[in-house]
């Protein structure tokens, strides 16, 4: 297994390095970085000039200035590590050090939701084959696929955000949006049934009715303006939690797994103000961390009290049933730091920033506001990059999951009388995990070459921005550091879905010979 | 409801069976492809969009390549500017779109159908210009990428050994550079020079993915046995790769593609909206909401019909992409329709009585 690893490693290394020499050579022929100063008639210009030759090695030709700029990398073994300077003489390092972070913040939400979404919707779509959801989820996906990025977050700025803050002014929902909300998620819900139309019309009265009423019971009471979950809703929600989880993941009839994940949502209950007085008292990543560990502890603990044989899937199911019950919690807090955080002066009631990454003007030290304010942030990006690669993921999920449903030991395991959850869920979906995973690991290059654009249109100081400075400026060495971490990132990417695809399917050897 | 619960349509699976094989007796592949590409209501509807959009946009506006050109049926050009038209405008802004679909007095194209931009220009003229430039770009990387990479790949599946290993190297050199970065340093350097000349290369660049394709398929098809059979009657290495295995490939090859143009729409318009693309006083859709995107409060038209042209012609290439995925791949089954399952019972049940 080592070998195998060592030896991939080996491969990726020439690869880096035979596109990082064609990038190097191509960017540098094409391109003269004292264009500018060279019609400028500042009497400085020539020492100017000679200054950036000297310090960029602007003398020596692109092929052997490449070398050059590699055994600054490859001072990585001997501790001189270092990836050039830019233009103005910084190391391009502290520059990639503060953008790497924003990056990936930036791109790690979408990616989390699109997948989750992506393949929930593409597994339904492929089990509700030539159906009308199936239809509707074809075409949206399609539609999402072809949108320009730019494009989406130019309308998201304006409708999500600005009518957004706008809306939150009253809080209130005008009936005519309360029916067409209605009548939107009616038609959601009907469309996932499959049935007789007498069926599908009940469904669409009951989903169409219940939206209204809520929205109503929303509005009226001002939830939007004082928004808040509290222990009787979260233990409502956390119980419905622990339904859905039990159901997808053992199904219903394993009764230690359900009591288990039943009791997530009552510790839930139990622990509502101690929780909120950790919170309180020590705000920060330490004491949520610590949260964090006992809830699983917790979670793990009663699942091995509930179940006495076949622990493996009772612990699964609580543990997951936990941490959607611990997003609660972050959740509720967040709603109770919205009011005094949209009534600072920074905010001013206009709670969704359309551009930049945080609020500088925020009073620092408060750990919820900063919180708060990251999430805000975040809110519009995430969306547009959720809508654009959520489309990949349900195309692909359902293309593969029917695939999968075609073999033989599918028609086997129906045969021996397995119930269809257990057919789907374990037989089907961990067969389509497999090509699935490969998907997303090498889609994640791409993620990141599009977040460049992502960055530009909402003001984000990321590796995007980096990019763009270095190819205005003829900043060879910028550049390239930001070459550097995308196609590493790519490479490594690569080596996991190997590994992964090795790990995922026991037919696949990685040590070839013995 | 219960998400896991079958949906009641394998129940007859003879019957479905039974149903393909009466529609595909005595048809050669080609028809048979062909008959199911028709079928596919969604790429039907998308090649006659497709179609209309070019015959409209390229007849619309004429253009001028290489000294060649003709001269199109639209009164204005994308320079000329009018005065701003504020008659009848919402807000007091003048410029905005006469085009009205809606019966009355002002149905038609009027004057200037999207509108003029904040100099006068007229929008339509500026829209179409930059939609031709779009559709070049995209058939144009289509066609090279669609080249280098059936040849490469061909190349390398067919011969194995250490060509394959250089190139599937070469192809790994240009795997890893994400396609925005590479673009847009072409674009940068290069995209004064053109949009063809931008166009050409970046199609260079976009080849990777469909050469892995061709070579998957070649490494499998070179063992079948009519690849021996070829050999043996002594046809030559080229003559095997292009008249024998090659239009076996045909249908990775065309849905690659397709895919490799609808990305080729999106990465122009990217790239031209990054700046990095086709750059002023040259137009492209990018370009256009790109230089318009500040406007979108008091001149919504402006963003609007650039954006809506990329989404149609990008909706189309991916629509007719998955119906010939759909018309190539020989396991995909269609949904047979409750009247056509009629049909064939009757038809069973006639032939039984007869017996």
């Amino acid at each position: 297994m080592l070998a195998y690893i060592g030896r991939r490693i080996a491969i990726l290394l020439v690869i880096l390095f035979g596109s990082s020499f064609l990038l190097y050579n191509l960017s540098a022929i094409s391109g003269d970085p004292l264009e500018g100063i060279r019609g400028s008639t500042d009497p400085k210009a020539k020492a100017i000039m000679e200054g950036l030759v000297r310090s960029l090695h602007l003398n020596v030709p692109p092929p052997a200035r490449y070398f050059m700029w590699l055994k600054g990398i490859g001072g990585a073994f001997t501790g001189h590590f270092t990836l050039g300077a830019t233009r103005d003489g910084n190391p391009v390092s502290t520059y990639l050090s503060t953008a790497i972070p924003t990056t990936i913040r930036l791109i790690t939400l979408a990616t989390v939701i699109a997948i989750i979404l992506g393949i929930g919707v593409g597994i339904i779509s492929a089990l509700r084959q030539y159906s009308r959801f199936d239809y509707a989820m074809t075409f949206v996906a399609f539609l999402m696929y072809s949108l320009p990025i730019f494009w989406v977050a130019v309308l998201l700025k304006a409708y999500l955000a600005i009518k957004f803050n706008n809306f939150l002014v009253n809080g209130t929902i005008s009936p005519i949006w309360v029916i067409f909300a209605s009548i939107i998620s009616g038609f959601f819900w009907a469309a996932l049934v499959s049935g007789d139309r007498k069926k599908v019309q009940i469904i669409f009265g009951i989903a169409a009715a219940s939206t209204a009423v809520f929205l109503t019971f929303l509005s009226i009471t001002k939830w939007f303006t004082h928004p808040g979950l509290g222990p009787i809703m979260m233990f409502v929600l956390g119980m419905g939690f622990a339904f859905g989880v039990t159901f997808v993941s053992t199904g219903l009839a394993n009764k230690s797994a359900l009591r288990a994940a039943q009791a997530m949502p009552i510790f839930g209950l139990i622990s509502y103000f101690p929780v909120e007085y950790v919170f309180t008292k020590y705000p920060g990543v330490p004491a949520i961390a610590v949260m964090f560990l006992l809830t699983m502890a917790i979670a793990v603990g009663t699942a091995i009290y509930f179940a006495k044989i076949d622990r493996g899937p009772v612990i699964r199911t609580s543990v997951i049933t936990s941490i959607l019950v611990g997003i609660l919690f972050l959740i509720d807090k967040l709603m109770k730091t919205w009011v005094p955080y949209i009534n600072t002066d920074a905010i001013h009631f206009r709670p969704i920033p359309t551009i930049s990454q945080s609020n500088s003007l925020l009073p620092a030290g408060n750990f919820w506001f900063t919180f708060l304010d990251t999430v805000t942030h975040l809110v519009l990006p995430t969306a547009a990059l959720t809508l654009i690669s959520f489309a990949g993921y349900v195309r692909y999920s359902r293309g593969t999951l029917l695939e999968v449903l075609n073999q033989d030991y599918i028609r086997t395991a129906r045969a021996k009388g397995l119930t269809e959850r257990t057919v789907i869920m374990r037989h089907a979906f961990r067969n389509t995990l497999i090509p699935l995973t490969t998907i997303i690991v090498v889609d994640f290059a791409a993620i990141i070459g599009g977040a460049i654009i992502t960055e530009r249109v909402f003001g984000w100081q990321g590796m995007g921005t980096l990019f763009n400075t270095a190819i205005n400026n003829y900043d060879l060495n910028l550049l390239m550091g930001v070459f550097f971490v995308t196609s590493s990132l790519a490479v490594l990417a690569n080596l996991i879905a190997d590994l992964l695809y090795s790990a995922l399917d026991p037919r696949i050897r990685v040590v070839g010979k013995k | 409801m219960n998400i896991f619960k079958r949906a009641p349509k394998v129940t007859a699976q003879e019957v479905e069976t039974d149903i393909f094989n009466k529609e595909t007796e005595g048809l050669s592949q080609s028809q048979i492809v062909r008959a199911r590409f028709f079928r596919h209501r969604g790429a039907m509807i998308s090649v006659c969009v497709l179609f209309a959009i070019i015959v409209f946009v390229f007849s619309a506006l004429g253009i001028k390549i290489l000294g060649l050109g003709y001269g199109g049926w639209w009164k204005y050009n994308t320079i000329d500017m009018t005065p701003l038209r504020s008659q009848g405008c919402p807000g007091g802004l003048g410029g905005c779109p006469t085009f009205d679909l809606l019966p009355g007095k002002n149905f038609g194209l009027g004057d200037h159908p999207f509108g003029q931009d904040d100099i006068g220009r007229d929008y339509f003229a500026l829209v179409m210009r930059g939609a031709q430039r779009s559709l070049l770009v995209m058939f144009v990387i289509g066609l090279v990428a669609g080249f280098i990479g059936t040849v490469l790949g061909a190349i390398s599946g067919f011969y194995r050994g250490w060509i394959d290993a250089v190139l599937m190297r070469f192809n790994d050199f240009i795997i890893t550079i994400p396609t925005i970065i590479i673009g847009s340093v072409i674009g940068f350097h290069f995209g004064n020079k053109g949009v063809l000349f931008l166009a050409i290369f970046l199609g260079l660049f976009t080849w990777s993915g469909l050469a892995r394709l061709v070579r998957g398929e070649f490494l499998t098809l070179r063992e079948r046995e009519f690849v021996d059979a070829a050999r043996v009657a002594g046809a030559s290495n080229g003559r095997i790769i292009f008249k024998h295995i090659l239009p076996n490939a045909v249908g990775v090859i065309i849905v690659s593609v397709t895919l490799i143009m609808s990305g080729a729409i999106l990465l122009e318009s990217a790239l031209s909206y990054l700046g990095f693309g086709v750059v002023a006083p040259d137009v492209s859709l990018g370009l256009l909401i790109s230089q318009y995107q500040d406007s979108f409060v008091t001149r919504p038209w402006l963003f609007w019909y650039p954006g809506l042209f990329i989404i149609i012609i990008s909706l189309c290439i991916n629509f007719i992409g998955d119906g010939l995925r759909d018309a190539f791949d020989p396991r995909q089954r269609r949904r047979i329709s409750r009247k056509e399952r009629a049909r064939n019972n009757s038809a069973q049940s006639r032939t039984s009585e007869q017996k």
